[in-house]
């Protein structure tokens, strides 16, 4: 039932589902920040060793422990952590050595940018694909499309990657090598945003977003290939599965058009789980993918997680999984949000 | 005068993996400006005469006639395209189910529109006026506040009314019902056909109304066809449906329950007395 903010009913029922909403968000981070906390002091490795090196003595051993708080119990440890995480203090990080919140700050927005890019190619061609292969079911173009999505679904992230930069990096010169940026345009514009196409509109500076784009590209065009797999796979079958609907030969005998039969009919009600596919893609390439992220030694949190991990620096491992898991949070409640708007049966 | 309609051995087939099976073996039949009727048992292949007149079955399946005629125009011979003019301006068809058949996430009011904007491009208000109109006609009450709905919100017997109104409001010649009123209670049944029944008499149309049930085809209909696996194996006035000749009817005739009736145990078809085996 749609909210009528003329009404004081209507008004103080907008109060409640937010705060509903609000609560619920909360709640699901403190579980989140439970579960990540407990499984960083579960698994069998030594933050202390991991500072002070497998050389030092006992003495100075348990007076890192102590300055680390390690040596009180769990639960105390766990308050002050979700304090320290609530202020936005997430640790240091050991082997880079600075705030993890300001690591983070630096290459969450290097995927951001890739992944949004990624996302964007994903949807704008995967779900037209998607919906001309049901429209055409079974057609070469259906046939084709599938070929395509299954490709996308077999083909090795790093092969790709290695076989696009071989090809339109090193023989035609198309786009620009690894890295967000070359060298020479490095820090030239300020981190605003920390995405290197907004900060340099930001700026006005047209040669580092040139730049910037030709770096990004490549690698953003391979995880839209990806993604685009999948959401044409499941937008076809999403379709297909509308376009048996009783109400879809209703719109054929009013005498209503192909196009809007398939656009309008068909597509409408598909939206809501078309949405929880972008929404859980999106997601999955907002973790960072290690395999593009190497090749093409992009400074994303795919790579600060996989290194954080070797060196066994766990402030980092934690937060990284916790913005990784706040991402989730965040993509599943808009969701949540964009059914009601979409979906009349909703309430 | 040309009839509305002229069938001559109307044939459907689908593929399957055993070859193609037929569900349509050579229909022919006219349809002046009248009412019609089609019974049969479920598979008799009934729904799929209807549906290929208005030509929708789709490939794989595949439609073959000597002759298919509307308003003197060869409806085979039509592409995709040339159909949709006719469609729902010319003939127009009921669904079972509203439930099914309505798009759950348009409101009633723009689906019903969307039925002659497909047509004619009328201005915004006047298309407004015309769906409340249509609405009323077919006993809608608040009709303004049924446009704005969706629906899910609305009732089975409200549902076919709604749809009764946006296969009517573009005023087509021919109309075919099929099976109506088998999702709706018996209690809305009667209204519904009633509603339908007055609204072609009043506007001179041809009727195709499809069903199961021998009793409401001989009560609304002037003629009736009764149909056995793909073949018409009687035609005849509704008036004289008592007095049936060929066995498949007598069988169904023979089973319709009554309710003075003392009898204990309803006669089974026996089907070899048409069937030859």
């Amino acid at each position: 039932m749609p909210i009528d903010f003329r009404s004081r009913d209507g008004i103080l029922r907008f109060f409640r589902v937010l705060t509903g909403f609000v609560l619920t968000i909360a709640l699901t981070f403190l579980g989140l920040l439970a579960i990540t906390f407990f499984i960083g002091r579960v698994v069998p490795i030594d933050p202390v060793l991991a500072v002070v090196g497998d050389r030092a003595t006992q003495e100075q051993y348990d007076a890192m422990k102590i300055a680390m708080g390690l040596d009180r119990p769990l639960i105390l440890q766990f308050v002050s952590y979700v304090g320290d995480v609530v202020q936005g203090d997430l640790g240091r990080s050991v082997s880079t050595n600075r705030l993890v919140a300001e690591d983070l700050a630096r290459v969450f927005p290097a995927t951001l940018e890739m992944a949004t890019i990624g996302i964007i190619i994903g949807v704008g061609l995967g779900v037209p694909m998607g919906v001309t292969a049901a429209a055409h079911q079974g057609s070469w173009l259906d046939q084709g499309i599938r070929v395509l999505a299954l490709l996308g679904y077999s083909v090795p992230a790093f092969w790709l990657g290695l076989v696009g930069l071989a090809l339109f990096y090193a023989s035609l010169g198309w786009v620009s090598g690894p890295g967000r940026v070359d060298i020479f345009y490095d820090g030239v514009v300020d981190p605003v945003t920390g995405l290197l196409l907004v900060d340099s509109i930001l700026a006005g500076d047209w040669e580092v977003f040139r730049n910037a784009l030709s770096h990004l590209v490549l690698p953003a065009a391979i995880l839209g290939f990806f993604s685009l797999a999948y959401i044409a796979r499941m937008t076809r079958s999403f379709m297909l599965d509308q376009l048996g609907q009783e109400y879809i030969t209703t719109a054929r005998v009013k005498g209503v058009s192909e196009w809007r039969v398939i656009w309008v009919h068909a597509f409408a009600p598909i939206r809501v789980p078309l949405i929880t596919v972008i929404g859980l893609s999106y997601a999955g390439l907002l973790e960072g993918s290690v395999m593009i992220e190497t090749v093409f030694s992009w400074p994303g949190i795919g790579n600060y997680l996989t290194v954080a991990l070797l060196n066994a620096d766990m402030n980092a491992v934690l937060g990284a999984t916790l913005i990784i898991g706040a991402v989730f949070i965040g993509i599943n409640k808009t969701s949540d949000v964009l059914y009601r708007v979409l979906d009349p049966r909703s309430t | 005068m040309t009839p509305l309609l002229e069938i001559e051995n109307l044939r459907v087939s689908f593929p399957t993996t055993q070859g193609r099976i037929e569900v349509v073996k050579g229909v022919s039949f006219t349809l002046g400006r009248e009412r019609l009727g089609i019974v049969g048992e479920s598979g008799s292949g009934k729904s799929m005469t209807g549906r290929a007149i208005l030509r929708l079955i789709r490939s794989p399946g595949e439609v073959t006639a000597e002759r298919m005629m509307f308003d003197g125009t060869d409806l085979l011979s039509r592409s995709e395209r040339a159909m949709r003019p006719l469609r729902g301006a010319r003939m127009s068809m009921i669904m079972q189910d509203p439930k099914f058949s309505l798009n759950p996430v348009m409101t009633v009011g723009a689906q019903i529109a969307e039925a002659v904007r497909a047509h004619e491009s009328v201005p915004r208000r006047a298309l407004a006026n015309r769906v409340r109109e249509m609405l009323e006609a077919v006993r809608i009450n608040d009709p303004d506040r049924v446009a704005r709905m969706y629906p899910h919100e609305v009732s089975g017997g409200m549902g076919q009314r709604v749809m009764i109104a946006m296969m009517l409001i573009p005023r087509p010649d021919l109309l075919i019902a099929d099976e109506p009123t088998s999702a709706l209670d018996v209690s809305v049944q009667a209204q519904v056909l009633d509603l339908i029944d007055e609204l072609i008499v009043n506007n001179g149309m041809g009727l195709l109304l499809i069903s199961h049930d021998l009793n409401l085809v001989a009560r609304y209909c002037d003629r009736i066809l009764v149909m056995n696996s793909g073949e018409v194996v009687e035609s005849c006035d509704a008036a004289d449906l008592h007095a049936a000749t060929h066995p498949y009817t007598r069988g169904l005739l023979a089973a319709i329950p009554r309710i003075d009736e003392t009898r204990d145990v309803l006669p089974v078809l026996d089907r070899s007395a048409w069937s030859g085996t």
